[in-house]
């Protein structure tokens, strides 16, 4: 099993939170991860964004131009990766900032969620990467729910405690919007 | 205990703390600033000192005043950084003192750009400085490697009284990777060397640190005993890594992150049949000569394809070692580019008329 994963959007939108939060999830579940974030020039006020490798076995390249799944959360990272994804790969794109001008590709899986809306219905705009996560889990299967929530658990300590339950239900909403679509 | 995720620069920071360095000197440069970050943040903590240089040039030349005082203690920078550091390189090399510097590769020449190069390999192990010497070289494949070598390190450069040099690209310094802390950290008092600068303290003789001998039969006796040491650098301290190589038909030679790259192109070579093996340095000084010249007289060895983010550097080592025993090809990348491992897969087949 390997996943190669890029992670791209607005700096700000939490792109490498996203990737963290993956990352985290490999190295819980014992699988050989990899996390690697962009950096430079083109962050400075422009996209942000990182490629995660959760394998299990040992990780050479940890970077990609052939990612399994894309999690695109601005619409500069879905023209510029949409092309790159591998065919019968795996696309979860953020409606908000992605308004398509282009089509999707069909030879690959392909979710849109409003993250942005979906976090603001939970009360705070900020947990909207943790929607996106959520949708990642329930869509790859990558890693589990279980670990994810643990994630969570062991991100939000401290005074950032009070925050957890937040990002439990950002996790759910995330996970659950995913059953709705492939319910429908 | 469960791995945990570090990033390479943080990593690298720990692992130093945890080896007893207690004194840290550097000057903030992409892609390496997150070394003076977390040392300014956990010295201090960590009963250490870290005062921010106000330049590389600075920076070294206070790691020559801190390591003649007999202090564990290192340097980091990024490619036109170390370039600065090389004039402090030599003077410590040649006074005789144990210290580590760290280089996070970038691409150059010049400033160059920001992104994970290995155009430095020349200047660390040719010596970038003046005069005639040596110091070791490691140079780490992961985050667990960079943390592991970061105690050999300070070790060695104890060993020898000369300085070593971790030499790492931007991807080792920006990446986050599952780490193991294998070795116990090292918190007792550094016990002061007793040829350190402590002070006389009523003591019969003054201790001196010094790289500069006016009389030439001195100065030759001097360079005479440093390449001692660098002999005994070479037969005790090399370290490699080897894979697939007991039937290959070419043997792929890469180090640090390209090498991981390299291992994958080998996977994918041998899904297409063709029998390859991959040789890593984890030394580039002393390079591991002898045993990549055993591996050129084997007989189902017939090519060796090097692989570097550079113009062809360490290209040079393999084709010493080789002795022209068998061709030695190249790909390279340099000004920050990556390649992929497929990419790596075509330039080995081309190479050995293996195109399909």
């Amino acid at each position: 099993m390997k996943n190669e994963i890029i992670v791209s959007g607005f700096g700000g939108q939490g792109v490498l939170s996203i990737g963290k939060m993956i990352a985290e999830a490999g190295n819980i579940e014992n699988l050989a991860v990899s996390w690697l974030p962009s950096y430079g020039p083109e962050m400075r006020g422009g996209t942000a964004n990182c490629t995660v490798v959760v394998a299990d076995s040992k990780i050479g390249s940890p970077l990609t131009d052939r990612p399994d799944i894309l999690i695109a959360l601005n619409r500069p990272s879905l023209d510029k990766y949409m092309p790159m994804v591998r065919p019968g790969g795996l696309m979860i794109v953020n409606q908000k900032h992605s308004e398509p001008t282009a089509d999707f590709r069909d030879d690959i899986r392909v979710m849109v969620l409003d993250s942005s809306q979906i976090a603001m219905d939970l009360g705070n705009l900020i947990v909207a990467n943790v929607v996106m996560f959520g949708a990642f889990v329930a869509l790859s299967g990558v890693v589990s729910m279980d670990t994810a929530r643990q994630v969570l658990k062991e991100t939000f300590t401290g005074r950032k405690e009070k925050l957890l339950d937040l990002n439990f239900q950002a996790l759910e909403a995330g996970a659950n919007s995913v059953k709705e679509t492939q319910g429908a | 205990m469960r791995r945990e995720l570090w990033k390479g620069n943080e990593a690298i920071a720990e692992a130093a703390i945890r080896a007893g360095c207690r004194f840290y000197f550097g000057y903030p440069i992409t892609p390496q600033s997150e070394i003076p970050e977390y040392m300014a943040a956990h010295l201090p903590e960590r009963g250490g000192v870290f005062p921010q240089a106000e330049s590389e040039i600075s920076a070294i030349n206070m790691v020559y005043g801190a390591a003649g005082a007999g202090a564990r203690v290192m340097t980091s920078s990024s490619s036109p950084g170390v370039s600065l550091k090389q004039e402090g390189i030599s003077f410590i090399v040649g006074a005789e003192l144990p210290a580590v510097i760290v280089n996070v590769m970038r691409s150059g020449p010049g400033l160059g750009g920001i992104q994970p190069a290995q155009g430095d390999y020349f200047q660390a192990t040719r010596g970038g400085g003046n005069g005639d010497y040596h110091h070791l070289v490691l140079a780490p494949n992961s985050i667990q490697e960079a943390v592991d070598l970061m105690q050999l390190a300070f070790e060695l450069a104890d060993k020898y009284r000369n300085p070593v040099m971790i030499l790492a690209d931007g991807m080792i310094g920006q990446m986050m990777e599952p780490v193991e802390w294998k070795k116990a950290e090292i918190t007792e008092a550094r016990v002061y060397p007793e040829w350190a600068t402590t002070g006389r303290g009523g003591r019969e003789n003054h201790r001196i640190v010094n790289s500069l001998y006016i009389e030439s039969e001195i100065m030759e006796a001097h360079v005479h005993h440093l390449f001692s040491k660098y002999k005994a650098m070479e037969e005790n301290e090399v370290l490699y890594e080897e894979s697939g190589i007991e039937d290959a038909e070419v043997v792929l030679v890469a180090y640090g992150v390209p090498a991981r790259i390299a291992d994958k192109a080998v996977e994918l070579l041998k899904e297409e049949g063709i029998k390859a093996g991959l040789f890593r340095p984890i030394t580039l000084w002393p390079y591991p000569k002898k045993r990549l010249n055993d591996i050129a007289s084997l007989d189902h060895v017939k090519n060796f394809v090097v692989v570097e983010l550079s113009m062809g550097q360490m290209l040079e080592d393999v084709q010493l070692s080789v002795n022209g025993k068998k061709p030695v090809h190249f790909h390279g990348r340099p000004g920050g580019a990556i390649p992929s491992p497929g990419e790596v897969k075509d330039a080995v087949k081309k190479f050995i008329g293996r195109e399909s």
